[in-house]
């Protein structure tokens, strides 16, 4: 849910990545990071275990310029993506704007794309959302490596709407940008059908 | 959409600010912030800039997310007031009106009774300034008046965001 403040002119919203264990959310983020100005964007802050595995988010607040006299801001959190975690994953979707799906294109990780694309429209579904309804992207990441499924396959068992969706690798951040800005587009979109 | 939009005007935007300023004296605290349960910084009063406001919002919201998400474990609504203990600042956190998250940053200068007693008044003032604003921001949708100025946006505006 975006906040606008008039009195500011400030207008804020919540991205979400969501996806499975080691599917590549974080380093979607610290990408960003990496490539961000920096007086267009504050901390990221990283709450994770010692083994670096998310543990409740990451969070990274970007500052990407002015619509309209106004100054707008995204919010990027990730979610931990083990099963376990659920509890904390249903905290992180309240108040969002618009999710980006990270998907782990390796042969091996279909099941937990599966699954994790079921938990998040269930998650959604208990917070009163409607993902169909919702400013949604899919990613398709970990395009370089050797035993990822065919593009099509991907697509026929994740994309069942037909949703903006783009192909990965964030780890040299191919598709990152691309991924953010057309999740962005949308939420803004929205925002405007909203008035 | 789940919850409505929250939005702020001027008017309230100058209301609030009055009365977490006067929290700010009477409970001699350090720092004063507004957040939303989304984990945005609504306003903030005393020496903010000594401190990642942005970060502070966000961390704060998931403070309560979690701690609510306890409450329901145990059967509880929520937990409405929070308290951190350091060995100098504390940090006294409150939800407002069911809907905003008060914190309070104060060090020995004050004390957990006295920031207690303050917030407590100036939640009441708050929860009705902010009952105010949503009923605006309702009446202001219906009746279409909104200055919204997001109708306006073209597609080259958001590709320019990117640039
Ligand atoms: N080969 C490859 N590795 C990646 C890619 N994206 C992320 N990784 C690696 O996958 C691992 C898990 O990434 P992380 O971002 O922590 O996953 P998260 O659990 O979704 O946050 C890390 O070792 C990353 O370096 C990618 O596009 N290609
Ligand atoms: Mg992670």
């Amino acid at each position: 849910m975006s906040f606008i403040n008039y009195a500011s002119r400030e207008i804020n919203c919540k991205i979400v990545y969501y996806g499975p264990g080691l599917c590549g959310k974080t380093t979607n983020l610290q990408y960003v990071y990496q490539k961000t100005a920096a007086d267009a964007k504050g901390k990221m802050i990283s709450l994770a275990t010692e083994t670096e595995r998310t543990l409740f988010f990451d969070f990274l607040p970007l500052s990407l310029g002015e619509i309209r006299g106004f100054k707008t801001r995204f919010h990027l959190y990730t979610v931990p993506g083990q099963v376990f975690y659920d509890a904390s994953r249903k905290l992180i979707l309240k108040g969002v704007d618009g999710v980006v799906f990270v998907a782990d294109s390796q042969e091996e990780r279909y099941d937990a794309n599966i699954e994790s694309l079921d938990n998040l429209r269930f998650n959604l579904d208990e917070q009163g959302y409607d993902l169909d309804k919702l400013p949604f992207i899919i990613q398709y990441n970990k395009r370089d490596l050797p035993n990822v499924m065919p593009l099509d396959e991907l697509r026929k068992d994740l994309n069942l709407k037909g949703v903006p969706d783009f192909e990965a690798c964030a780890a040299t951040g191919e598709g990152v940008f691309e991924t953010l800005k057309a999740v962005a587009k949308l939420i803004l979109i929205d925002l405007k059908k909203g008035s | 959409m789940a919850s409505p939009q929250l939005v702020m005007y001027d008017e309230e935007f100058k209301q609030i600010n009055i009365v977490i300023d006067k929290l700010l004296r009477e409970a001699n605290a350090k720092v004063i912030f507004l957040v939303d349960k989304n984990g945005q910084l609504i306003s903030g009063v005393g020496e903010v800039e000594r401190f990642d406001t942005t970060s502070l919002a966000s961390l704060t919201a998931g403070n309560i997310a979690a701690t609510g998400g306890l409450a329901k474990l145990i059967g509880e609504k929520e937990f409405s007031i929070l308290f951190h203990e350091g060995e100098k600042d504390n940090l006294h956190i409150s939800i407002v009106g069911g809907r905003v998250i008060l914190v309070v940053l104060f060090d020995n200068r004050s004390s957990l009774g006295l920031v207690r007693l303050r917030v407590k008044k100036a939640s009441d003032e708050l929860t009705i300034i902010f009952d105010g604003l949503m009923k605006k921001a309702e009446e202001k949708e219906k009746s279409g008046t909104t200055d919204f100025p997001f109708a306006e946006i073209t597609d080259d505006d958001i590709d320019n965001l990117f640039s």
